[in-house]
């Protein structure tokens, strides 16, 4: 039973020797050691939360992007639609403009044609009628120098003062 | 019920080694532990078929040529005020031990405290043998060591005597010590500034240890508070290991395997438990709800029983295991002078497997050594567990202070 028996000596020592490691190395290597390994976990699960947030957040500012783009895209679709529109309208009144314009100066002219057209028969009326009148006046004269061409006019005359 | 059949056998083991002091019964003694220990069966078988033959021949050549193995063996194997590394003989065929002289601290009551070498009681060998196997050594100031299985520091006059020697196991503990001391603070060092840098080197290693035992062994136990137990039990769990390690040295000291180390660390293990326990624990332990009277009554003295022996039962498991290894090492290499005082050739012969056998028990010794700190770290995790089991942070202070009036 030798061996059962604890020694006083040794086992003072061992509590004294166990309980000054205890104490050092709580100061000195397991609280360092400790709180490292707590400050690195944490580091890491922050990183990881982090990385994950800008993930997040990229993912985001990349819908959000694409989303402009495809506004922008629509946008410029749109002004060129506008622009085309624009453009045939502007072409198109333009056309219209100048039709009416052409319209009213043909009609302008063809009025004018036709007032030149009047003035110039009106012209020609009074020119035939004078020349007629002085072609008549002539003949009269003429027939009217002798007698019987006298009468026979007068005759004339009456018939028609008759007739009507 | 395992714990006290693993004693009985022990003391049965023990009681049979001092009386007979033969080889047949350190073998005997070495298969109890082996069978303790839990080892295979067939090294155990190996080892009976080989007793007879030893036990009847080398018994007769044992008294003849003076090796006293169970002397060896426990002689390496128990505490000693020096450090005894080999023995020479010289021309003369006079023999002269190589050892390392320890200083002796003794306190006498009347007397007051005395510091001197041990070399003061003379060569070991040289001591006065008695007749029922004690050596007595020179005497010196009143003071005497008389040695059996171990050393005691006894006074002449018969007075009391408090031996606080630095014997071997003291200055092997403090060679532990230092190199704890020096190897974690060197690793913690490294943290120093640089905690999101990878761990590089030892600091590494110890990483590796210590985030095993945390997060598997404590934070399953000890819940949420379980950082105000991590010192503690990682300075349980290396300075185990590291002393089981040196232990395991040529010529080093069996430390761990001493039941006053073992006592110490179970005693302080005990001291946490019950410093950690809250009044839910002992409600439960004195009162448990819903049991009839008698059944009570049996179960209490049970739980309170339980209370004592599970530190018990660390400081045993923790000695058993070490004392046992380091004894079956040494007995395996002692079969070598065993059979050589049967015939040289023999002897030379058993060289090889007695070599492979005791390289076998090594390894074996290196994975016991980190398993049983690891279990008895585990066990001493455990037990707190269950002290502060229920426990809630409400009642933190008073659970305490619950614990401390018990």
């Amino acid at each position: 039973m030798d061996l059962l028996t604890p020694e006083l000596g040794l086992f003072f020592w061992t509590l004294i020797a166990f309980l000054a490691v205890f104490f050092i190395l709580r100061k000195f290597a397991w609280q360092p050691i400790l709180s490292s390994l707590g400050d690195r976990e944490k580091g890491i699960a922050d990183s990881i939360a982090t990385a994950e947030r800008v993930k997040g957040e990229m993912s985001q500012l990349k819908a959000e992007n694409e989303k402009l783009l495809a506004q922008a895209r629509e946008e410029r679709t749109t002004m060129l639609k506008e622009a085309k529109e624009m453009k045939d309208r502007i072409i198109n009144e333009a056309k219209e403009q100048a039709k009416t314009e052409a319209n009213k100066i043909i009609v302008d002219a063809q009025q004018q044609i036709q007032q030149q057209k009047m003035a110039a028969m009106t012209e020609v009326k009074n020119e035939i009628g004078s020349l007629a009148v002085e072609v008549a006046g002539r003949i009269l004269r003429q027939q009217l120098n002798a007698k019987d061409g006298q009468e026979m006019y007068m005759k004339m005359l009456a018939d028609d003062i008759k007739l009507n | 019920m395992i714990f006290e059949l693993k004693t009985h056998n022990f003391a049965q083991n023990f009681g049979v080694v001092m009386t007979c002091k033969r080889l047949f019964s350190l073998l005997i003694l070495v298969l109890g532990l082996l069978g303790n220990s839990k080892l295979c069966l067939a090294q155990a078988e190996e080892h009976a078929a080989t007793a007879p033959v030893e036990g009847a021949e080398a018994h007769g050549h044992e008294e003849k040529k003076g090796i006293n193995i169970t002397e060896l063996v426990f002689g390496h194997v128990s505490d000693s005020h020096e450090w005894h590394l080999f023995s020479l003989k010289n021309a003369e065929g006079h023999e002269h031990a190589v050892a390392m002289s320890l200083p002796m601290i003794v306190y006498q009551p009347g007397k007051g405290l005395s510091v001197f070498s041990s070399s003061v009681f003379g060569e070991q060998h040289e001591w006065r043998k008695e007749a029922d196997g004690k050596a007595i050594s020179q005497t010196y100031n009143g003071l005497y060591i008389e040695k059996h299985m171990k050393e005691k520091l006894l006074a002449e006059d018969g007075s009391a005597v408090y031996d606080f020697s630095i014997t071997k196991n003291v200055l092997s503990m403090l060679v532990g010590v230092v190199l704890l001391l020096w190897t974690m603070t060197s690793a913690a060092g490294k943290y120093k500034g640089k905690s999101m840098m990878a761990p590089k080197g030892f600091q590494n290693f110890v990483e590796v240890v210590v985030v095993f035992l945390r997060d598997e062994v404590v934070k399953p136990n000890l819940g949420h508070k379980y950082k105000a137990y991590m010192p503690l039990l990682l300075t349980i769990f290396f300075f185990i290991w590291i002393n089981n390690l040196l232990g395991l040295l040529p010529g080093g000291a069996n430390f761990t395997g001493n039941i006053a180390v073992t006592a110490c660390l179970a005693l302080i293990t005990f001291i946490v438990m019950m410093a950690s326990s809250n009044s839910h624990f002992w409600s439960h332990l004195l009162n448990p709800p819903n049991v009839p009277f008698l059944v009570k009554c049996l179960l209490v003295l049970i739980e309170v029983m339980s209370l004592i022996i599970k530190p018990v039962a660390l400081m045993i498991r923790l000695f058993a295991n070490m004392l046992a290894g380091h004894i079956v090492i040494l007995s395996v290499i002692c079969l070598i002078f065993i059979f050589a005082l049967l015939n040289v050739y023999v002897g030379g012969g058993f060289v090889v497997i007695s070599l492979a056998f005791s390289i076998f028990m090594f390894m074996l010794e290196l994975l016991v050594a980190v398993i049983q700190a690891f279990i008895f770290t585990t066990l001493t995790c455990v037990f707190i567990g269950q002290a502060m089991e229920g426990d809630h942070s409400h009642d933190d202070g008073h659970g305490h202070k619950e614990a401390v009036a018990h």
